[in-house]
């Protein structure tokens, strides 16, 4: 049973890696097109479409996170919506390239957003990145059936680090913020090759192949890509 | 506790990114459970990934879209969200259980608790079920001590230790380490005197028996 389902998947999932290797997509950073900035509360109705809000800074979308998850706000999920709906939306367009299941994904991640938001913890700062770990998880869901085994923190087995202090918790918003501006300031090679991996689920020989360089180039930029955020972040300190 | 060898840059993103199939998330998912150290530099991709969403182009959303989830909000019953977490029954025990999760739960319990099954010549095993047919896991018990003939394999390999140790050229692999050997991979293991080695062995399906963990068990198979 587990055989055939998996054998459709990996199936379909060639047949999207095919799609997507017909051309090399949009790489963010590198947007030309100004984007309206966020309505707050209602939203604006232009035709059919809602207009993708453009601008959303970390700690407002942590405080609404928190509403959400704190009181059940719903306007506040409503400018969530408009904010990252389009972005997730786009996300799982880069795999599936059908409109229509992208849209059905990207409810299924909001959906999970709304009713997990009580485990969003402001503190650690980063409500992008609770939202991609969700919309990755659909995806492996969705597209791999397979068990996503991960680990436990409250495992009794699980090592921890050193107690977090609140500190910590300052420190970590303030990373959040110089990783995006040590992103901005990435090579367009480098942030091309991230996205590639990160959104793509290319392989580092698959990304070679795609853009015809030596592995070892591949492997090198990734590399180097890391150790210039890692540093950004260190520079702080 | 002392880890020196870590996650490569490429596997670990693919856990980040969600590519990696079930074998070797098991592997690395279980290493993380026993290495901040690797869990900072996952923080730091999803991070990244995070970064990324937040500048991908968007998409145009229908109208109708953000009216669909409310009426959804209103009418499901939320299941997911009210479930706490069922503390697992670990009270009773004073230390905590040698193998930590996810792999636990692939075992069906801890170190104690498993049922080996004997290769012969002290060597056991326990093969783990995987949904995932392209990747083979499997519990290893290597009698201390036990020389392993030098040996090379076509796929991918990750090993990692759970308890005691093993020893691959000047290498030293103790709980926690995971080695990452591919085709180009020419080493002699041998588990360190004094303790059996006992780690998770995760191999490419296809190449099951030209990897070095049959290899190892030759010697103690006598085949």
């Amino acid at each position: 049973m587990i055989q055939e389902a998996g054998g459709t998947v990996t199936g379909a999932m060639e047949t999207i890696r095919a799609i997507s290797a017909t051309a090399i997509p949009d790489i963010p950073f590198a947007r030309t097109r100004p984007v309206a900035p966020v309505q707050r509360g209602r939203q604006k109705k232009r035709g059919r479409m809602i207009e993708p809000a453009g601008e959303l800074t970390k700690d407002e979308a942590c405080s609404l996170l928190e509403a959400v998850g704190r009181d059940g706000d719903i306007e506040s999920f409503e400018t969530l919506f408009r904010y990252y709906g389009p972005r997730v939306k786009a996300y799982m367009a880069r795999l599936t390239r059908d409109p229509n299941v992208a849209e059905e994904l990207m409810q299924e991640v909001m959906i999970t957003v709304w009713n997990k938001a009580g485990q969003f913890e402001a503190t650690r700062g980063n409500a992008g990145t609770w939202i991609f770990t969700i919309a990755r998880n659909l995806r492996i869901d969705v597209y791999r059936k397979n068990r996503r085994p991960d680990f436990d923190v409250n495992d009794p087995a699980f090592v921890t680090e050193d107690a977090k202090s609140a500190e910590n918790a300052l420190a970590e918003r303030q990373d959040a913020a110089r990783l995006k501006k040590a992103m901005k300031n990435l090579p367009q090679e480098q942030i091309q090759l991230l996205t590639l991996s990160f959104f793509d689920d290319c392989s580092h020989s698959t990304i070679a192949n795609k853009l015809n360089l030596p592995l070892g180039t591949v492997k090198s930029r990734i590399r180097l890509a890391f150790a210039r955020l890692r540093a950004a972040l260190e520079d702080g300190k | 506790m002392n880890i020196r060898h870590h996650v490569s840059d490429e596997l670990l993103m693919g856990y980040a990114s969600g590519t990696l199939e079930e074998g070797w998330r098991l592997a690395v998912a279980t290493h993380l459970a026993l290495c901040p150290n690797c869990r900072a530099r996952l923080n730091l991709m999803e991070n990244t990934a995070g970064e990324l969403l937040e500048n991908i182009s968007p998409l145009p959303v229908e109208t109708s879209s953000f009216d669909r989830l409310k009426e959804r909000i209103r009418t499901e019953v939320i299941a997911a969200s009210v479930s706490p977490r069922q503390p697992t029954s670990f009270a009773k025990v004073d230390s905590p259980p040698i193998i930590p999760e996810p792999l636990r739960s692939y075992l069906g319990g801890d170190l104690t608790e498993l049922k080996w099954k004997s290769l012969g010549r002290g060597a056991y095993h326990i093969p783990i079920k995987l949904a995932d047919r392209s990747t083979t896991a499997r519990l290893l018990r290597i009698p201390a001590g036990k020389p392993v003939p030098e040996h090379s394999h076509g796929g991918r390999e990750l090993t990692l230790v759970l308890s005691g140790s093993f020893n691959d050229g000047e290498l030293v692999f103790a709980r926690g380490d995971l080695e990452e050997a591919d085709a180009s991979v020419q080493h002699q293991p041998l588990a360190t005197p004094g303790q059996d080695c006992i780690c998770l062995a995760v191999t490419d399906a296809p190449l099951r028996f030209r990897s070095w963990i049959m290899r190892l068990l030759q010697p103690v198979l006598g085949i």
